[in-house]
């Protein structure tokens, strides 16, 4: 480095952490060796918000949320967002890779939480990093949900209008609640602004805020492994993690791989198919919103079905009070019990790779029952598909409360001394 | 113990094969002909002309400008000639004169746009363009409705048999089918100005149009996406060399 550009970061280090901060999260910061293809998805998480953010900008500067009619009788809004399909240049593209981008987010943000699961990630000490990851999913549920609404199209509407209805079936405050999301007796156009300032400026910054105390935890007590042993433990004479490598540039080179394959897929489904088969933008959304017109089946999208089945999934009023609160009690119960994990495993290791048959069973029979959920939250509801949501709503459950059992009788293999590589 | 478990876990897979196959079982079912949609000009700008011929008075297609139309091969001089009748400039957009509250008492229900029709159709049994293509050959006579049209797979539909001068009219005979559902037959009984096979074409070329107006990028869309997807095809091999070598000293 040259005497000069080196004298101008001595002067913003004197004033600002700037090498500090680089090396402490990313030339010195020492991560597993070991990490494998499910490590690729806390990166490619934070591709997504950011391809999210960039081009939610430059959606902003031409949509309309305003659900008026225009003179040829469709809602502004709808028509805005057609106007962005066709008259904004390059406006197709940005929202398509905003539309897809959302299921993007989900998908990644769930193959991430399910790396969590197989190698216990969440467990001591990353109980805080896990606590932020659950309240980052329940920030992109509440981003993605009002973000749904800005279309205007008929399931952005019904869609919207049988959430916010859940909330006043809470006892007591439930209905004075619900007007107050809703800012009108029915979803309208002040529900669409307030969604719309949610969904760009409120959500967003908790968003931001939480992935930055997620990101800070995370380098504060270093990365676990698929073999979930701590690599702190055994150091050089130097204080260098054995099995750890520099964030930079290993890591970075890896993930750049990673991002490179995401980009290849995440492109495919944004130039071929868009629409995603109707789930990523759903068919009666080119519908525009019409409150007289109730379509005959109100379907989520995809990444909220499985929690949907589960609160459908409670059909008995109990202590005097409405099956439907207790189904809502039960769909936040199931986003809410994921924070616990921490202290329900009791088992002596953290990784899929030495616990016992009870462990894996268990979480193969989760992942079964979170996918039939899943599936059947798009379906209209029948006696016999409500049974099976019942049973694996049951088995959802009984995953993490019987945990702090099964986990402890399972017949695990002792833990390695070190990480395995190759 | 263990065998307790093991036939709980046998029953829950059990629960969880049949799942889906529980799950299928409902519903009507919707028949719909495969619609043959092209992406020929010829057969698009046979198409634009149908749709403002004979649906452009009663529905609006307020989200596309006409100047658009030179993507399918016209030139701005033709549309001038030979789609604006009342004095609408190539920039506009193709809106309609007829008010929304006289729509409404007229046919029970203004109307509704038409760009995007073709997307907003489609459904588990079919694509929008099936959908659109089997309703616009569905048409028959039905003197208990008020415009003396219903059709097929739109019962007591509100929209009259626009185009019947097109493909003349059809009778239908309904029977009941063994499970209760009615099957709807339709047969020629006063010829059009088409053949069969000629009022098939035109509707087809009609909702190319339509499936073309839907997302009048599409095309440049997927030629755009092949050029992406081989520069990150040839991306994933630098970085994936980048990556091999720069781990080369990792054991």
């Amino acid at each position: 480095m040259t005497t000069k550009s080196q004298a101008v970061l001595n002067w913003i280090d004197e004033r600002f952490p700037l090498t500090s901060s680089i090396k402490g999260h990313l030339t010195e910061y020492y991560a597993p060796k070991n990490f494998n293809f499910w490590y690729f998805f806390g990166s490619l998480a934070l591709l997504v918000l950011v391809i999210q953010i960039v081009t939610g900008i430059f959606l902003v500067m031409h949509y309309k949320p305003d659900a008026s009619l225009n003179a040829a009788g469709v809602p502004v809004a709808f028509a805005s967002v057609e106007y962005i399909m066709r008259d904004v240049p390059g406006g197709w593209l940005i929202r398509y890779l905003h539309s897809t981008g959302a299921s993007a987010f989900f998908i990644v943000v769930y193959l991430h939480m399910f790396r969590g699961l197989l190698y216990g990630s969440y467990r001591k000490p990353r109980e805080l990093i896990w606590i932020f990851g659950t309240l980052i999913f329940l920030a992109l549920m509440a981003e993605a949900f009002m973000g749904y609404l800005l279309p205007w199209g008929q399931m952005s509407f019904w869609g919207a209008q049988v959430i916010v209805n859940l909330f006043s079936a809470i006892p007591i405050i439930g209905p004075d609640l619900s007007l107050v999301i809703r800012g009108d007796y029915v979803v309208s156009d002040a529900t669409l602004n307030r969604f719309f300032s949610f969904h760009v400026i409120a959500v967003p910054l908790v968003l931001i805020g939480l992935v930055a105390a997620h990101i800070v935890a995370l380098h504060e007590v270093g990365s676990n492994n698929p073999d979930g042993v701590e690599i702190k433990k055994k150091k050089d004479s130097s204080g260098k993690p054995l099995d750890g490598i520099p964030f930079h540039p290993y890591y970075t080179v890896k993930d750049i791989v990673g991002v490179v394959a995401f980009l290849f897929v995440f492109s495919a489904v944004v130039f071929f198919a868009p629409e995603g088969g109707g789930y990523f933008l759903e068919f009666n959304n080119f519908l525009p919103a019409d409150p007289l017109t109730t379509p005959p089946h109100i379907a989520p999208v995809w990444y909220f079905t499985p929690f949907y089945s589960i609160l459908r999934a409670v059909t008995y009023p109990l202590f005097g009070l409405d099956a439907k609160f207790w189904g809502v009690v039960a769909m936040g119960a199931s986003v809410v019990i994921i924070a616990f994990l921490p202290w329900l495993d009791r088992s002596p290791v953290k990784s899929i790779r030495y616990k016992g048959p009870v462990f894996k069973a268990a979480l193969v029979i989760f992942i079964i029952c979170f996918f039939i959920l899943g599936y059947l939250g798009v379906l209209p509801p029948t006696p016999g598909r409500t049974l099976v949501s019942q049973i694996c709503s049951v088995l959802y459950f009984g995953f993490f409360l019987l945990m702090p059992w099964y986990s402890q009788l399972d017949k695990c293999k002792p833990e390695p001394e070190r990480v395995n590589f190759k | 113990m263990k065998s307790r478990l093991l036939s709980f876990i046998k029953r829950a897979a059990a629960v969880a094969l049949f799942a889906p196959a529980l799950a299928m079982a409902a519903g009507a079912a919707l028949h719909l002909d495969k619609a043959p949609v092209s992406t020929d000009p010829a057969a698009l700008q046979h198409g634009a002309k149908v749709f403002v011929n004979y649906c452009l008075n009663c529905h609006g297609a307020s989200f596309i400008r006409y100047n658009r139309l030179q993507d399918i091969g016209l030139s701005e001089q033709m549309i001038r000639d030979n789609l604006l009748f009342t004095g609408e400039k190539t920039g506009d957009l193709m809106k309609i004169a007829m008010q929304r509250d006289d729509a409404k008492v007229w046919f029970g229900k203004a109307p509704p746009d038409l760009t995007v029709v073709a997307r907003a159709r489609a459904s588990e049994f079919g694509s929008g363009a099936d959908w659109l293509y089997t309703y616009l050959r569905q048409f028959y006579r039905d003197p208990a409705r008020p415009t003396g049209w219903n059709n097929a797979i739109f019962a007591n539909v509100g929209m009259p048999h626009v185009l019947y001068e097109l493909q003349g009219e059809q009778a239908a005979k309904i029977t009941q089918n063994a499970d209760g559902t009615t099957h709807t037959a339709l047969e020629l009984v006063k010829p059009g100005k088409l053949s069969v096979a000629e009022y098939d074409k035109t509707i087809a070329d009609l909702v190319s149009f339509l499936v073309w107006m839907g997302e009048p990028v599409a095309e440049k869309r997927k030629s755009i996406g092949t050029i992406v997807l081989l520069f990150l095809a040839g991306l994933f091999v630098l970085s994936y060399a980048l990556k091999k070598n720069y781990w080369k000293d990792i054991h």
